[in-house]
């Protein structure tokens, strides 16, 4: 007992360091959880915003998908005096004896027509709405579904009979259809048979009403010239389909055709970052900033307050090592746990809003593995200086000025 | 008035050293050892808290260090709890030189060789007491589950062994002042240094915390207590009275009194109190 001996430093144990690091939150509850709170809601906005942008995208690529990726579309170009240029009326049969095409349907512009609600709208207020001939199985082509009422058919093509693209419908403020519903195009009543829901891969179709080729030659003049030609291929042929569609469209002006796959279109919009997001991501940066100032604050306020703790605690044997240590890992600790609690309600608010909007819940890894990793350098950071000033306390002073 | 401090206290009862006579606490290796200690606070004017002071703690002693406020004494006690250096001198614990050791080492030596009691108890109110006294241990490098144990031990040493899951706010100031000094003990150290221990208490029960630190006496614990007050210091076997940052008394231990002239042990209340006119 009073021999000189040799004195051995000692490490706190890890589960020791855990109880220690804990002591300010289980003693101040309220002030743990305020403070963690500011963190908490900046992990929460970049969470939420880095997983709902990933979810819509992740919607919008199963759409598609569901769609089929092997849709082409062939429509008229220019010529080379800028004016349209005119497909053939025996494309859509030529592009059908392409080996490997599936379906062909087709679409014919009809130039120099409008459709209105009824024949008082002033002429001048076109709603920017297109007049089309559309052969009978298009739907069947470009993937799109009716919301309401039939398609035309063999029987309705020929007479004056409408079928309205989504956005067309709204409008001509149409939201359903009922015997008798009619609508103002050319000069002359065609009647609603039905409505269209939003085209995902002919986008074209949503401004447009559908008529009959027959009752776009009979009624409104067209020259039955198709204008969009919407072909399916077999998917493992699909590049081999594409290459021949303007040669085999248009033989004698193959550069007057212009070929696209509305998909990858669609791929590479989903891809694109929307402005919206980076101004959430920034607001959600500040509040995790926020969130730090209020971590260090605390903390500095809790070196003041321990003072007495902290004399004891270097009367006890702490060095000032174990000081610092713990109350870094009291910061850390606070931080972390601001930073679960706002990665679970990230989560959660990605989870609710894309169940309402019946897309798969997606949460990048970088978002909540970024989101813990910012909360572990705020608790470093947010902790270093009153840890610091913690450990410089000197014992004496700690312990005499209560 | 007679109170339980009065009753306890007396002049002229001496304690012997468990299992030691005064001639081996002369001859084993001194606890503490202050030689020409000068501690100088550089301020402006300078505070010359202490002024060549030399003491020597052997083990198993019970000493009362006395003297008003600002005479130095709880300088002195910085000193020998290693918490503060010296500007000059030597300060030795159990032998190991404090101007030769880091920080660090300082550190590990107060975690295993000396207890401090404090006047205010410093327990943390959110613990249990058995928690409390355990952390006494937590920087010696001691399993929890051991600390506890030796803490369950400790606590039924200061008689509140019956309430191991207590919190210090359920408890009166006597029975917080036990815990700490539990606290102090829990490391078995060479060296407990209890700094005005009765401060915070009234007389009664600041009487027993002074028995208990005779009893723990009587076991051979080695303690350097800190008081201004003059009637606790009395009732101690050795007295170091200082002033002005200087030892005016160092009232020796006195040699060991006969077993007992009536049969008794030589017990706390054998001889009748003193009255005393302290303020």
């Amino acid at each position: 007992m009073t021999t000189a001996g040799v004195i051995t430093r000692r490490k706190l144990r890890p589960a020791d360091l855990g109880r220690l690091a804990s002591v300010g939150l289980r003693t101040r509850k309220l002030r743990a959880g305020l403070s963690a709170l500011g963190i908490a809601i900046g992990v929460a906005a970049i969470v939420a915003v880095l997983g709902l942008s990933s979810s819509s995208q992740a919607g919008l690529l199963a759409e598609i998908d569901q769609l089929g990726t092997n849709m082409l579309t062939v429509e008229n170009g220019q010529t080379l005096f800028g004016q349209p240029a005119e497909l053939p009326k025996t494309a859509p049969a030529m592009i059908g004896r392409i080996p490997g095409v599936t379906a062909v349907q087709d679409t014919a512009y009809v130039p120099n027509i409008d459709a209105f609600r009824s024949q008082l709208i002033p002429s001048i207020d076109t709603n920017a709405l297109s007049v089309q001939a559309a052969s009978l199985g298009l739907l069947g082509a470009t993937g799109d579904t009716l919301a309401h009422g039939s398609f035309l058919n063999a029987a309705t093509a020929s007479e004056p009979v409408a079928v309205l693209g989504a956005l067309a419908a709204q409008r001509l403020g149409i939201d359903r259809v009922f015997p008798g519903e009619r609508i103002w195009v050319g000069n002359q009543w065609f009647y609603v048979a039905g409505i269209l829901n939003p085209a995902v891969l002919a986008p074209g179709i949503d401004t447009s009403v559908l008529v009959g080729y027959p009752a776009a030659e009979t009624y409104l003049g067209s020259d039955g010239h198709p204008s969009s030609i919407y072909v399916r291929a077999q998917t493992d042929r699909v590049n081999a389909v594409q290459s021949l569609l303007a040669s085999t469209a248009n033989p004698q002006a193959p550069s007057q055709v212009n070929v696209s796959q509305p998909s990858q279109a669609l791929v590479a919009r989903a891809d694109a970052q929307s402005a919206l997001n980076d101004l959430f991501l920034g607001l959600g940066a500040v509040a995790l900033l926020v969130g730090a100032v209020g971590v260090a604050n605390i903390m500095i306020i809790s070196v003041l307050e321990r003072r007495s703790e902290i004399g004891l605690r270097r009367a006890l044997g702490a060095t000032k090592g174990h000081i610092r240590v713990q109350f870094l890992s009291e910061a850390l600790l606070l931080s972390l746990l601001g930073g679960a609690v706002g990665v679970s309600l990230g989560i959660l608010s990605t989870a609710v809003y894309a169940h309402t909007k019946g897309w798969a819940t997606v949460i990048p890894t970088e978002a909540w593995a970024g989101g813990f990793a910012a909360t572990l350098v705020i608790g470093a950071v947010a902790g270093l200086l009153p840890a610091l000033r913690a450990a410089r306390m000197s014992p004496t002073q700690a312990l005499w000025t209560v | 008035m007679t109170s339980a401090n009065d009753t306890a206290a007396t002049a002229t009862t001496t304690f012997r050293p468990s299992g030691l006579t005064t001639d081996d606490a002369r001859n084993v290796l001194p606890v503490l050892q202050l030689d020409d200690v000068t501690k100088t606070y550089p301020t402006s004017p300078p505070v010359h808290a202490l002024r060549a002071v030399s003491l020597t703690v052997r083990p198993g002693e019970l000493v009362a260090i006395v003297g008003p406020s600002g005479s130095g004494k709880t300088t002195l006690l910085h000193l020998m709890g290693t918490l503060d250096r010296p500007s000059s001198g030597t300060v030795r614990l159990t032998g190991l030189d404090v101007a030769t050791m880091v920080d660090d080492d300082l550190a590990a030596l107060r975690a295993t060789r000396i207890g401090f009691v404090f006047q205010q108890f410093f327990l943390a109110e959110h613990e249990t007491i058995l928690d409390n006294v355990a952390d006494g241990l937590l920087y010696a490098g001691v399993r929890q589950a051991e600390r506890r144990q030796r803490a369950r031990e400790a606590l039924e040493l200061v008689d509140l062994g019956s309430r191991l899951r207590a919190r210090p706010t359920q408890l009166s100031g006597g029975q917080r002042q036990r815990v700490a000094i539990a606290r102090a003990l829990v490391g078995q150290p060479a060296i407990v240094l209890a700094d005005e221990p009765t401060g915070n208490l009234d007389q009664a029960t600041g009487g027993a915390i002074l028995s208990l630190l005779d009893q723990l006496h009587d076991r051979g614990v080695t303690i350097v207590l800190i008081t201004h007050d003059r009637g606790i210091a009395e009732r101690m076997p050795r007295r170091v009275e200082m002033l002005d940052g200087r030892i005016v008394a160092d009232t020796p231990v006195a040699p060991p009194q006969p077993a007992s002239l009536n049969g008794d042990t030589p017990a706390l209340h054998a001889t009748p109190p003193t009255p005393r006119g302290m303020p």
